[in-house]
C-alpha cells in the first residue's frame, strides 16, 4: 500500500488561517457567523477556526457540532457508526452558518448536514469550509472556503489526521494500487 | 463471563430480546445513540428522516400505556410509519396463533415488530422464525423487558454520573417482575451493587437458596435483604416495583396494607438512603401501596424523567435494529 503525506502541520495551520480570513472577508466580519463542525474531525477544526477569528477580530463566534447520522441517504445500505451528540445551542435563524468539515468528496454528507441544519431553523445563508477538496462530487455542491484542492482517484483514500482526534496534524493519501500521477 | 447467549446471538440478527450477554460497550453504544435522540426530543420540531419509508408494528397482547405509546412516539419522530395491533382488535380474537400473526405482518413488509406477550419466551420464538423483520421484546411474561432496563440504566447514569459501585435497591415483587430480571442483567454488567428487598414469598427461590450456594445463579453483586430499613441504608438508587393486586389473591401476601407498611417507600424511610439518592419506578404505580405519593412526586423522584428517556432509548433501538447497525442480518 502506498502512502503519501500531502499536508504537514504547518501547512494545515496556514490553510486554516487563510480560511478564517476568507470567512471574515466574505461576511464583513464575524457578527452573524456561527461555525458548525461536523463530527468527528470537523468539530475540532471549527474550534481552531474560531480561535483564529478571535485573534484577528478580537471577538468571539459561536461554535456548534453536528452529527448527520439521522439524515444520511445510505442508512439502509450499510452499518452506521455510533452517533455523537448534535450540540447547537444558539438560535441559527437569520444567521450565517458555516459548515466545517475535513474532506469534501461526494457531497452527500454536506447534503445531509444542510437537511439537519434546516430542521433546526432557517439561517440566512449556509456556507461550507473544508480542509481538503478531493473532487468526485455526486451532487451539485461546492465549498466556499477550501484549504487545498487535491486531485485524487476513487481508489485512493484521503485521511485528515488532527491532534485532537489522532494525536498528530497531517493529511495523507493512501492507495492499495499506487498513487495517481501528479500528486 | 457469560458469552453468546441466545439474546446476544439474536441481537446480531437485529432482534432485541433481553440484556443477557450484553457487554458494557454494547450498552454504552446504545447510550451514545440515545444522547443524540435526547437532543432531537429537545427540539421545537421533533422529526428527523432517519427511518422514512420503514414500518414499525406494535403487537401487544397485554395492556400498556407507556411502553406502547413511547415506541409509537419513537417511531414517528424517526419518520417511520407505526401501526398498532392489539390482540383485542386482531385475528388473534378469531384464534390465529402468534406465529401466524407475525408471519402475516412480516409478509406485509414490517421492518420491526414490537411484541408484548403474556408468555415468557414469546419474542424468542418469533425471532427464530423471522427472515427480514426485527423482533423487539417489549415484555414477555415474567421473563424480560430489555428497553425498560436500558432506560433505567441510562436514567441512573444521567442522574448519578455513573452506575458502577452504586447501591441500587430494588423493592417489591421480584418473583414476577420482568423489569427486575432484565435490570439484574443490565445492572450487574454495569457493575452496580444490587440489593433485592421484599417478602420471601415474592423473591425467586433460586436467589434465596443462593445464600447457601452461590452457583445457583450467575449474579455476584447481589444481596438479599428482607428488612427495608437495612436495605435502604446508604442506597443511591431506590427502585420500587409495581405490586399487582393479584399477588394477594394468589396467597403471596396477607394484605396490601401490610405490604405497604413493611415495604412501601415513604419519605421517612427515604431518609435512610443517601441524601442524593434517586427514586425510580417502572410504572404504572400503585400510589399508597409500594410507593407513597409524596415520594413518587417528590424532589428525589426521577420517574417522569424515566418516561422521557424511554422515548429516546426506543428511538435508539429502532434506529439500531432497522438500519442494520449490527453485523450479519441473515438467519
Amino acid at each position: 500500500m502506498s502512502v503519501k503525506k500531502i499536508q504537514t502541520d504547518v501547512q494545515i495551520k496556514r490553510a486554516l488561517t487563510r480560511i478564517s480570513h476568507e470567512i471574515l472577508e466574505r461576511n464583513s466580519g464575524a457578527e452573524n457567523v456561527i461555525l458548525v463542525g461536523m463530527h468527528s474531525r470537523g468539530v475540532p477544526l471549527a474550534f481552531r477556526i474560531r480561535t483564529l477569528i478571535e485573534i484577528h477580530e478580537g471577538r468571539s463566534v459561536d461554535v456548534g457540532s453536528l452529527d448527520i447520522g439521522l439524515y444520511r441517504d445510505d442508512i439502509s445500505e450499510k452499518p452506521q457508526p455510533t452517533m455523537k451528540p448534535t450540540d447547537i445551542s444558539v438560535d441559527i435563524n437569520g444567521k450565517i452558518v458555516v459548515i466545517v468539515d475535513d474532506v469534501l468528496y461526494t457531497g452527500r454528507s454536506i447534503r445531509a448536514a444542510m437537511d439537519a441544519i434546516n430542521d433546526l431553523g432557517r439561517p440566512s445563508q449556509i456556507q461550507l469550509a473544508v480542509l481538503i477538496d478531493r473532487g468526485h462530487r455526486e451532487l451539485p455542491i461546492r465549498a466556499d472556503f477550501v484549504g487545498k484542492n487535491v486531485p485524487t482517484s476513487k481508489e485512493e483514500d484521503v485521511e485528515v489526521r488532527i491532534i485532537e482526534v489522532d494525536g498528530v496534524d497531517e493529511v495523507i493519501i493512501t492507495s492499495e494500487i499506487g498513487l495517481a500521477e501528479g500528486i | 463471563m457469560i458469552k453468546d447467549t441466545v439474546a446476544k446471538k439474536l441481537l446480531k440478527q437485529n432482534h432485541l430480546l433481553d440484556l443477557d450477554g450484553f457487554s458494557q460497550s454494547d450498552i454504552q453504544a446504545i447510550f451514545d445513540n440515545t444522547d443524540s435522540m435526547m437532543e432531537v426530543l429537545d427540539r421545537g420540531i421533533r422529526k428527523v428522516p432517519a427511518l422514512r419509508g420503514k414500518t414499525v408494528i406494535t403487537l401487544f397482547s397485554e395492556a400498556s400505556t407507556r411502553t406502547r405509546v413511547s415506541f409509537e412516539q419513537a417511531g414517528k419522530i424517526l419518520s417511520a410509519d407505526v401501526i398498532n395491533v392489539s390482540s383485542d382488535g386482531s385475528s388473534s380474537k378469531k384464534g390465529e396463533s402468534l406465529y401466524n400473526t407475525a408471519l402475516t405482518l412480516q409478509a406485509m413488509k414490517a421492518d420491526a415488530i414490537v411484541v408484548r406477550h403474556q408468555h415468557s419466551g414469546a419474542g424468542y420464538f418469533l425471532a427464530q422464525q423471522m427472515r427480514s423483520t426485527s423482533i423487539i421484546n417489549a415484555g414477555d411474561g415474567m421473563h424480560a423487558h430489555p428497553t425498560q432496563s436500558l432506560l433505567d440504566l441510562y436514567t441512573i447514569k444521567k442522574h448519578l454520573g455513573d452506575i458502577e459501585s452504586k447501591r441500587v435497591v430494588i423493592v417489591g415483587d421480584l418473583l414476577y417482575s420482568r423489569v427486575a430480571r432484565s435490570n439484574l442483567w443490565g445492572l450487574t454488567t454495569m457493575g452496580a451493587d444490587i440489593v433485592l428487598c421484599g417478602p420471601n414469598t415474592l423473591l425467586p427461590q433460586d436467589f434465596l437458596d443462593s445464600r447457601l450456594d452461590d452457583v445457583r445463579h450467575p449474579f455476584k453483586n447481589i444481596t438479599i435483604e428482607n428488612d427495608i430499613n437495612k436495605a435502604l441504608n446508604g442506597a443511591n438508587v431506590v427502585m420500587a416495583l409495581r405490586l399487582q393486586s393479584e399477588r394477594q389473591k394468589a396467597g403471596h401476601l396477607p394484605s396490601l396494607r401490610e405490604y405497604s407498611r413493611r415495604f412501601g417507600i415513604n419519605s421517612e424511610r427515604l431518609k435512610l438512603a443517601h441524601p442524593k439518592a434517586i427514586v425510580m419506578h417502572p410504572g404504572p404505580m400503585n400510589e399508597g401501596v409500594e410507593i407513597e405519593p409524596d415520594v413518587a412526586h417528590g424532589q428525589q423522584s426521577v420517574i417522569e424523567s424515566q418516561v422521557t428517556t424511554g422515548v429516546a432509548i426506543r428511538m435508539a433501538i429502532l434506529y439500531d435494529l432497522i438500519t442494520g447497525n449490527r453485523p450479519e442480518k441473515e438467519l
